[in-house]
């Protein structure tokens, strides 16, 4: 049953996708194109391009891009769940010791150790981001993303949205918002 | 806190906008989320914020996903869980679905392309608001480990490339050499 298939090839893709993000791509290109013929290279390509242009992680995206073109809506739903399932489990276990010993003192040095990195990995993604903001790029997609010209419109644009974040301490999605607002403004119209 | 159906409005709500919000990979969640649950509602500490963060990043699956069960789960247990996923799988679903349907036309709109330009510099500078905030805090606790731990990632991170699960599990597992072995020894002396 088409359901069934569906809800374990996601499964398999939420399971196996550790690190997030486009370590799952690999894996989601093996599912949909190789085991299953669910999608064609462009209607691929074309997820690539959506993900990118649009919120949600990249698992979630194709869940739903793959579910609702193999069975429509009901696939949407169960790719999704079949997706979140593993982590699900997972993270309830780890969540469950997590808050029964974190107060051994032993536990308190490893996450002593790890929140420092925590940070930089924060940091070297905040990084990738805005390296792909102040540079221009054709296409919107990481794949292509040329390093010519400095985009000086966007860097004005963070600078501002910086200061404004923390000298009033705004709604960050408001700040988002508004950046968007904007550059319909200035990119749509000029 | 009390449980009532307005604090599980308020997380299925938050989980929901942050989620709708997450453009760019999954870490972008982590700030907005530090925003929202530690400085605006309150609801978590700076510390375990960060925890929470490095264990769903140890985890399977999508970082946007893991995180936001695990803050469900530290606010109300169980249904926290399940409420703050449904909010966070919900806005890909429902976004996904529609551009499925409008593809071409959405692919082919200026004003679209031009909005999600705009506001990817939006979401620069939250991350950029938020990793101030936290590297300051590393820098002010004067804990020479951590601050070392924090540069030494960071370039593992960004130079060498180095995977995320790695640096994880390493820092995870100095941190218990250090904290547990080396420095208790070093007090007995």
């Amino acid at each position: 049953m088409i359901y069934i298939d569906i809800f374990i090839s996601f499964f398999k893709i939420g399971l196996f996708s550790i690190g997030g993000g486009y370590a799952a791509l690999p894996l989601i290109k093996n599912q949909v194109l190789e085991a299953h013929k669910w999608l064609t290279v462009e209607e691929f390509a074309d997820l690539l391009t959506i993900s990118q242009m649009t919120p949600g992680p990249i698992g979630l995206n194709a869940s739903t891009f793959v579910g609702t073109k193999v069975a429509g809506l009901p696939g949407a739903v169960i790719a999704s769940i079949g997706c979140i399932m593993p982590s699900c489990i997972i993270v309830l276990i780890l969540s469950y010791f997590y808050f029964k010993y974190k107060k051994l003192s032993s536990i308190q040095g490893v996450l002593k150790g790890l929140r420092p990195a925590v940070v930089s990995l924060i940091a070297s993604a905040g990084l990738s981001i805005l390296t792909l903001t102040v540079f221009k790029t054709e296409g919107i997609s990481l794949l292509n993303a040329e390093l010519s010209d400095i985009n000086f419109i966007s860097i004005i644009m963070v600078a501002i949205s910086v200061f404004i974040l923390r000298k009033y301490k705004a709604d960050p999605i408001i700040v988002m918002v508004g950046t968007g607002i904007a550059g319909a403004l200035i990119y749509g119209l000029f | 806190m009390e449980k009532n159906i307005k604090f599980y409005w308020t997380l299925f709500l938050s989980a929901f906008s942050l989620s709708a919000f997450t453009i760019g990979g999954g870490y972008v969640i982590v700030p907005l989320m530090r925003k929202r649950f530690v400085e605006e509602l309150k609801w978590i500490d700076e510390e375990e914020m960060l925890n929470l963060v490095a264990i769903s990043q140890s985890a399977p699956g999508p970082i946007a996903v893991n995180a936001s069960i695990m803050v469900g789960y530290r606010l109300a247990g169980l249904s926290g869980a399940l409420i703050s996923t449904v909010g966070t799988a919900l806005p890909p679903l429902i976004i996904i679905t529609l551009i499925a349907k409008f593809y071409t036309a959405f692919k082919e709109n200026r004003i679209i392309s031009a909005l999600l330009l705009g506001m990817r510099a939006g979401v620069a500078a939250v991350i950029i608001d938020v990793i101030i905030k936290m590297a300051k805090d590393i820098i002010k606790s004067k804990n020479t480990v951590s601050i070392a731990i924090m540069i030494v990632t960071f370039i593992s991170a960004v130079i060498f490339d180095i995977d995320a699960a790695l640096i994880i599990i390493l820092s995870g597992a100095f941190g218990a050499f250090y904290y547990n072995y080396y420095k208790k020894a070093g007090e007995q002396l």
